[in-house]
């Protein structure tokens, strides 16, 4: 019954995982691919601060935290490009994005 | 009975665990966008919890403040303020979920694979160290050892800030703005002519 590393590394798997399935299953909606690579960077973190408190290093919180300030980064750039490209386009469909020709 | 001690730290930690899987479950099935974020905040908040546990209060605080009062908060205003077709943003849900099946299934797998080869390492934990996870012991290796790595933090904040203000800043044409230094920059002789016009005479103007 004693909660131990295995099951938080159990649940951040778990939790990746979900966030790898959402970005397949919602490949139209660049939305829901934005959060979840938000639930992808928090699995992440709790791996972190679990073996950082397995380990009692606290450099493992450190991380977690420059973890966060780049994904902060990363939404608020995501979004604001979103928003350009919604007034230049009026649609936000991924399809549409194809002005590059890539 | 089995030990208090040991019973109520593992029913938090399936809750909160329960709860944050189901969250983001519900975020990448859920059909209105809306909802996707609300449980987004959901599971930010239930794996808040899960660092409690591990001890990273100030983790915690920071992930309830920054995550769901910032970028949450952000996301819902996008999301409100773009005029999206959920229903054709939906399109291919079902196309999509066999191949995504896979993918997530083989990628669990070899995680659990992983998980349960996975043994000690020889690591061994460093000391217990008084006050674990507040913000003065986070602090105090934050500004000394990773003082420069903090910098670059910062240096990243800035530059998304400026850039998101850059892209997403536009000069509209039609609207009438004021301008500051034409406005100090203007003098008397150059918008003020005294006229002195004669009787029964016009002015040229």
């Amino acid at each position: 019954m004693t909660i131990g590393l295995g099951h938080y590394l159990t649940v951040s798997a778990l939790l990746f995982v979900l966030g790898v399935f959402g970005i397949f299953l919602n490949r139209k909606n660049i939305i829901v691919i934005l959060m979840s690579i938000e639930l992808l960077l928090l699995a992440v973190n709790i791996n972190f601060v679990a073996f950082s408190y397995v380990l009692q290093d606290i450099s493992g919180q450190v991380f977690v935290m420059f973890i966060l300030t780049v994904a902060a980064a990363e939404a608020a750039i995501g979004l604001a490009i979103l928003t350009i490209f919604f007034r230049n386009k009026g649609s936000i469909a991924v399809e549409d994005v194809n002005q590059m020709k890539g | 009975m089995s030990d208090p001690n040991i019973v109520l730290p593992a029913l938090a930690f399936y809750f909160f665990a329960g709860v944050t899987l189901g969250a983001a479950m519900m975020v990448i099935v859920a059909r209105n966008p809306v909802h996707c974020v609300l449980f987004l905040i959901l599971a930010f908040f239930s794996s808040a919890g899960l660092f409690l546990l591990n001890g990273a209060e100030f983790l915690a605080m920071i992930l309830v403040i920054v995550y769901v009062g910032a970028v949450a908060v952000l996301f819902m205003f996008v999301v409100m303020m773009l005029d999206i077709d959920v229903a054709r943003m939906r399109e291919g849900f079902h196309d999509y979920l066999p191949v995504g099946a896979v993918i997530g299934l083989v990628l669990l797998a070899e995680l659990m694979i992983v998980l349960a080869g996975w043994t000690d390492m020889g690591v061994t934990p460093g000391e217990p160290v008084a006050n674990w996870g507040s913000a003065e012991a986070l602090g105090s290796v934050l500004y000394t050892q990773y003082v420069y790595a903090f910098q670059v933090a910062g240096l990243i904040l800035l530059v998304a800030m400026i850039g998101a203000i850059v892209l997403t800043l536009r000069r509209r044409s039609n609207v009438r703005r004021q301008d500051i230094a034409t406005q100090v920059n203007r003098r008397v002789e150059d918008s003020i002519e005294l006229k002195k016009p004669g009787i029964g005479q016009g002015v040229d103007l």
